[in-house]
């Protein structure tokens, strides 16, 4: 049974909504059908299994509205892509095994330059790992995930807020670029509850026009959308058309943010929870007047390699956290190019790091290095 | 003077490039007939597979989106059920349906997904050069059974459109084949109808079309169409296998 959707569907729309408390899944669901998601296929797998649950109850009663459980991930996200080639915004949801199930169809999304939205609660791994929060699905997500030379946005809130403004988000920069995006959440953000004010209900008729859909050859020449390019010199082709979209993604949609960054003597770089962990610890040791900053790239790809770059020249000590081995890291040090010292604390296999935890960490660290 | 024979309207004029004898021409046209008779070409939206018919968006002047090997099924869920004032098919081989595409279409069958399912059926994996296929008869000689097909070794042939007739949510099952003039009208007749069924909102129809590949086969295109009758039809019998229209009268 679903909870939280019902009075949310009693506010009027197109006016300040007041905040309400939803849970993770929840928002990220909601603010996807507001986002104008008509299609939802998906397979069930914890921690996630509140967006399909959401999704069944919500798109039932919505104009157009479909929803499939389908017989296997692999099956939904090729449903995706069927819906998306029909020109719908469409989603599909998993976590760390199911979404390496999808990579066949996130490789074909990419070749065939179709916008979905793919949501990875992830969790922790390898193998089936287990159910608890985990960001180790980072070089998954961030490097591909398939096979072929190709990427894909991906997304990391870390609030429930931030989940429902990626979201939203997520379908227009999908729409744009004609291409797949994932949002990268964990199960802690997924199954957590916070206020939210949820984003506008988008009108979809006025959405702009997709002219490479298929919908039957009614008066215009017919189109087909195809992957399989025989000829070497015209799939290389192919290849820089997808390289210079790559190019102009990076141009224009790296986001990050940073937090008490402007006097720091060290900064921390986290991403999604583990950020959030992070904001937790440092404000913790601002108050022992230790100069610790956050920066949080909020795209993971592209990932704001000039935005770190350009705080060595003022910080020379960099803490790199994650709830995984040390995945980010690699991104970190690309774009250090060798400048300062970056140091890695992680926990993985589904570990909460907790505030005290980092603040502990960092803390024996700044003082050995005489930095306050 | 009257043209009483021509290229239908939703084939392009791009010449097949498949094998002499091979059936996938002869069904290419025989569907463009189909849609042309049908008027659908403005509303009909295929499907091709992996495999031989793969290029099939060369040959048919209609909207075509590719399927990787298998999901034609899952992705023509997901289109027909965005769109379901539309006409969609798969156009699926044996390989691409019976092994690793099974499971997608047995759960489109099963959920009744109103659209059409073309299997072409030849026994073999032909664009790979002639592997082993779900459907190859025992003692069948191919490149990865080279012995024939042994049942201890490699199990035996699935007959999967008896399963999805099986299934509660198909409407019309049909097994054909393109091997005489007379088979080939029979094929044609099955597609219509599939369509129709389709058009009627019964559900989910599949013709499976016997085809003969005289190259992975090692014979000439005549034994090819000798082999399909005297063989091939012994492990997969012709006929309507499920129509629940009730309906015994022609497409036409």
């Amino acid at each position: 049974m679903v909870s939280a959707p019902l009075h949310v569907r009693k506010l009027p729309l197109r006016c300040i909504v007041p905040k309400v408390l939803m849970r993770g899944n929840h928002v990220l669901a909601e603010a996807a059908i507001r986002a104008g998601c008509r299609f939802y296929f998906g397979y069930p797998i914890t921690p996630q299994n509140e967006i399909p649950e959401y999704m069944s109850e919500r798109l039932s009663k919505v104009d157009g509205g479909v929803f499939i459980q389908a017989e296997s991930e692999v099956a939904s996200i090729h449903m995706v892509i069927g819906a998306s080639m029909a020109g719908g915004r469409v989603m599909t949801s998993s976590s760390g095994p199911g979404i390496s199930l999808k990579q066949e169809g996130i490789s074909f999304l990419s070749a065939l330059e179709l916008p979905a939205v793919i949501v990875n609660m992830s969790r922790g791994g390898p193998g089936l790992g287990n159910i608890a929060p985990s960001q180790s699905d980072y070089f998954q997500a961030t490097r591909g995930g398939g096979h072929g030379d190709y990427r894909n946005i991906v997304l990391a809130p870390s609030s429930c807020q931030e989940l429902a403004n990626l979201t939203y988000e997520a379908f227009n920069l999908a729409d744009q670029y004609r291409t797949p995006v994932i949002i990268l959440g964990d199960g802690m953000l997924g199954q957590m509850m916070e206020p939210v004010e949820l984003p506008p209900e988008v009108q979809i008729k006025k959405l702009p026009h997709k002219d490479w859909t298929l919908t039957g050859a009614k008066g215009r020449p017919s189109r087909f959308l195809r992957s399989l390019i025989l000829d070497p010199f015209e799939e290389e082709e192919h290849n820089w058309k997808l390289m210079r979209k790559y190019e102009r993604i990076t141009k224009e949609e790296i986001r990050w943010e940073t937090y008490f960054a402007d006097d720091a003597k060290l900064m921390v770089v986290a991403f999604g929870i583990a950020a959030r962990i992070a904001k937790g610890a440092i404000k913790r040791m601002r108050d022992e007047g230790q100069k610790v900053g956050l920066i949080r790239p909020i795209s993971l790809w592209p990932f704001p390699y000039k935005a770190i770059k350009e705080i060595t020249k003022k910080v020379r000590h960099f803490f790199v956290f994650e709830m995984n081995m040390g995945q980010m890291l690699e991104d970190v040090k690309l774009a250090l190019e060798g400048n300062g010292e970056v140091h890695f604390y992680g926990r993985p296999g589904g570990i909460i790091l907790t505030p005290l935890e980092i603040s502990r960490v960092i803390s024996s660290y700044y003082y050995q290095k005489r930095l306050g | 003077m009257k043209k009483v024979f021509s290229r239908p309207k939703s084939l392009k004029k791009t010449p097949f490039h498949y094998c002499p004898g091979c059936g996938h021409s002869l069904l290419h046209r025989i569907i463009g007939e189909v849609i042309d008779e049908m008027n659908l070409q403005e509303k009909i939206i295929g499907i091709p597979p992996a495999g031989c018919a793969v290029l099939a968006y060369f040959y048919f002047d209609i909207d075509m989106g590719e399927a990787s090997h298998g999901r034609a099924a899952a992705l023509a869920t997901g289109m027909k059920r965005a769109q379901p004032d539309k006409v969609v098919f798969t156009y699926q081989g044996d390989g691409d349906i019976a092994a690793i595409g099974t499971a997608e279409t047995i759960h489109a069958a099963a959920r009744g997904e109103n659209f059409t399912t073309i299997f072409v059926n030849n026994g073999v994996y032909g664009m790979t050069g002639g592997q082993m296929a779900p459907t190859t008869i025992l003692g069948q000689i191919t490149t990865t059974s080279p012995g024939g097909r042994n049942e201890r070794r490699d199990g035996f042939p699935i007959n999967l459109s008896e399963m999805l007739a099986v299934a509660k949510g198909s409407a019309y099952i049909e097994r054909t084949a393109v091997n005489s003039p007379a088979n080939i009208l029979k094929t044609k007749k099955a597609i219509a109808k599939a369509f129709r069924v389709q058009l009627e909102g019964y559900g989910f129809s599949l013709v499976e079309v016997l085809s003969p590949c005289p190259t992975n086969w090692k014979m000439d295109t005549l034994e090819s169409c000798k082999w399909i009758d005297e063989v091939m039809t012994t492990h997969f019998p012709l006929g309507v296998l499920k129509d629940i229209t009730g309906d015994k009268k022609d497409a036409h």
